[in-house]
């Protein structure tokens, strides 16, 4: 036992000499970023959800609004204690996000940043117990606190543009059908939802609209085979409102595409026409447009806030008017007179001439399949 | 010879191996292994090295044991089934039973405060133990393997609670991707001592389950019966036990403790009632628990102690510059070397054998 105790000592004794060693080129890393310049001393955190930093959606996108800030002011990303401008904290479960925001704020930090409505409770908690530290909270409804935003984004609206896209081209098709794949039940998914069948119908009065609830933002499997039910239905076009499970539907309607049928996908959060591309040779992608959600916007927004002072505690309501919601500059697949109808509707409900709901309508109406 | 080298060794030798391992990657990928043990000594005191001057934070000591209690629980859990001869690998869904009895009791059942809190958390560990019961039962009575049985459960119980909750228990209109907020009456205090931890009362209710599981484990006949069943069940049959009575009970109670786990999370941690998408996985880290634990209930214990400490400590790892799941990689390394605990005591009694032939040339 002695013995093994002395092995066991010596290894420690190694291992911290190795690791000493190590540690001793870190003081010049913090010795350069130190250098650069006066906004070196702000620091911003960004605490993911589940998802992770690299889930290719608004935990990504929100933090890479960060980043452009960031860029464009000279920040460095790192750990704080080496003397980093900003960075992220993952979560690996929801009772992560106390500690773990809390942490950011033990550290000192000026803004903390977070996204998804899971974070309503407990960013309150901790924007309560830190009041000398901000935060910004993207999709989470208003808080009442001092030092704190919240960030929503008027989705029916964005939502509505596709449906205009969807609905032209169900009416050039003459299929008079489109679909909708969400990823669960929830007040964010209505305000899609509702956009979508308004934006359908302000071009389509008479169109069938499918509708199918995955019930989970990661299945591609079950993606593909809602997809292969509404293509088979009739659906020329689908909105694939699922996160990770609409790249099933993407995948489908790539493969359909190929085979020569006239099937589209519509995608969600950010422009998702890279994902899309099914043949690589002339680079056609079966992505007819995305509906945006400039989450990064929000984020930007709010680091811009707090280096220059003036950070706007409460809530802010990104529309189609600001650009927080839209469709991508570049829609290759989508004619002249598709983009005119566009952009006709968006115009409308910039000048208020068109309101877009945030409930949807009931299933009352014959012209929906709800599956 | 072989005698002294206690499961308490082999533990520790799998937890000193464990974190070495953690250090090598860090070292083969260019980081500092040193921020491992900066991390943890943080997570565990509050002190820390790289700021002395900021003192002791007593923020970050509260959530390494508020991340423990759950995963105390549901070792105990694993742990308890183990002894009787069962693999309880049906944790989450019994995780998850629990807090949807819970939430219901809590939005639906009208009572005064504390009475409401217990309730709800009497509600979890009953809901626990119905969970346990189907996978004992046949287990039991029908010859069919408890494992395949636990994990179908856990499938019925994460698509159950979708389903019961939305029918039944009144949705956040905001999200309408969870229920209201519990009562006032339902909570279970916060004991954060001003900082932002959530750290509260459920750890008596960790600690009382400690004590019960040694107590009718280790002092009573049922707990002695338990275990020769475990050990035998056939022999505890021919000696006169009710070993298949022994069986569903045995699981019933695991699914207890798991139940409690999953009732102080909802309450502690979250006041609400959730939908879940995916398990929390409490369940899957009490196997890893009682693993290293010995399936003791003080080995337990001090194993749900150390797998909190991970989980805690990867807030500060990330802080550190480690990537969380290096904090992963350190527990299944620890549950890796006690699996293979067979092969450090073969190396234990080497080192012995040779000490003693050492000693008998010395003396000769």
């Amino acid at each position: 036992m002695k013995k093994l105790f002395r092995i066991a000592l010596v290894a420690v004794l190694a291992l911290s000499l190795v690791a000493c060693s190590s540690s001793t080129d870190q003081p010049e890393a913090t010795g350069t970023t130190s250098t650069s310049g006066e906004t070196s001393s702000i620091k911003i955190g960004f605490v993911t959800d589940t998802g992770g930093i690299d889930d290719k959606s608004f935990n990504q996108t929100s933090y890479e609004g960060i980043k452009r800030f960031a860029s464009e002011n000279g920040l460095v990303e790192g750990a704080f204690e080496d003397g980093g401008n900003f960075t992220y904290l993952q979560s690996s479960g929801e009772e992560q996000y106390v500690p773990n925001l809390s942490a950011f704020a033990e550290q000192g930090a000026n803004l903390v940043a977070a996204a998804g409505y899971l974070f309503q409770e407990s960013i309150e908690s901790v924007a309560a117990s830190y009041p000398d530290v901000n935060f910004v909270a993207i999709d989470v409804a208003p808080i009442d606190l001092p030092n704190i935003q919240t960030a929503n984004f008027m989705v029916n609206e964005g939502s509505y543009l596709v449906g205009v896209a969807a609905g032209t081209k169900a009416v050039e098709n003459g299929s008079r059908h489109v679909g909708m794949v969400i990823g669960g039940e929830s007040a964010s998914m209505n305000m899609f939802w509702a956009g979508y069948q308004e934006g359908v119908w302000s071009v389509c009065p008479d169109c069938v609209i499918s509708y199918d609830n995955a019930n989970s933002y990661t299945d591609a499997a079950l993606g593909r085979t809602l997809a292969q039910k509404q293509y088979n239905a009739g659906a020329t076009v689908i909105f694939a409102c699922a996160g990770g499970t609409g790249n099933g539907i993407i995948t489908e309607a790539g493969e359909r595409r190929t085979a020569g049928e006239d099937v589209w996908v519509i995608g969600v959060d950010t422009d998702q026409y890279d994902l899309g591309i099914y043949d690589e040779s002339t680079g056609a992608s079966c992505v007819l447009t995305s509906m945006l959600k400039r989450v990064d916007t929000a984020t930007y927004n709010a680091s811009k806030q707090i280096l220059e002072g003036n950070f706007q505690a409460g809530n802010i309501d990104y529309t189609l008017a600001d650009e927080g919601v839209g469709i991508p500059s570049e829609n290759p697949n989508l004619t002249e007179s598709d983009l005119a109808a566009i952009e006709s509707a968006r115009e409308a409900i910039i000048s208020g001439e068109v309101t877009v709901s945030t409930e949807p309508q009931t299933s009352e109406t014959n012209s929906l399949i709800i599956g | 010879m072989t005698r002294k080298h206690s499961k308490l060794t082999v533990s520790l030798i799998a937890v000193i191996l464990g974190v070495l391992v953690g250090c090598l990657i860090l070292m083969i990928t260019g980081r500092n292994p040193l921020n491992i043990f900066i991390a943890l000594i943080r997570s565990l005191t509050g002190f820390s090295i790289n700021n002395p001057a900021r003192g002791v934070n007593i923020m970050y000591p509260l959530n390494w044991l508020l991340s423990s209690m759950p995963i105390i629980l549901t070792g105990l859990s694993v742990a308890f089934a183990y002894r009787t001869g069962m693999f309880n690998i049906g944790g989450e869904g019994q995780y998850i039973a629990g807090a949807l009895a819970c939430a219901t009791v809590a939005l639906l059942v009208d009572l005064p405060p504390v009475v409401h809190t217990i309730a709800c958390i009497l509600a979890g560990a009953i809901a626990g133990a119905l969970w346990a019961f189907l996978p004992g039962f046949l287990k039991a009575f029908r010859n069919i393997n408890e494992v395949v049985i636990c994990v179908m459960m856990n499938y019925i119980a994460l698509y159950f609670n979708d389903w019961f909750v939305r029918s039944f228990l009144p949705i956040d209109p905001l999200t309408l991707a969870r229920t209201e907020n519990f009562p006032e009456t339902v909570s279970l205090g916060n004991l954060g001592f001003g900082t932002a931890s959530q750290f509260n009362w459920g750890v008596v209710f960790a600690i009382i389950g400690v004590l019960i599981f040694w107590f009718v484990m280790e002092k009573t006949t049922f707990g002695y019966s338990l275990r020769a069943t475990g050990f035998n069940s056939e022999g505890s049959r021919y000696a006169g036990m009710k070993n298949r009575r022994n069986t569903v009970l045995s699981m019933m109670i695991a699914g207890a403790f798991t139940g409690v786990a999953g009732a102080i999370v909802i309450i502690g941690n979250y006041g609400y009632g959730r939908i879940f998408t995916t398990f929390d996985n409490f369940g899957f880290d009490g196997i890893a628990v009682a693993l290293v634990g010995g399936s003791t209930a003080f080995g337990v214990l001090a194993a749900g102690l150390l797998f909190g400490l991970m989980a805690a400590s990867e807030t500060q790892f990330q802080i550190l510059g480690i990537p969380s799941e290096i904090s992963d990689l350190i527990q299944a390394a620890i549950v890796f070397f006690v699996a293979i605990q067979y092969g450090i005591k073969l190396i234990l009694d080497f080192v012995d054998k040779k000490r003693i032939n050492k000693k008998v040339k010395e003396v000769a």
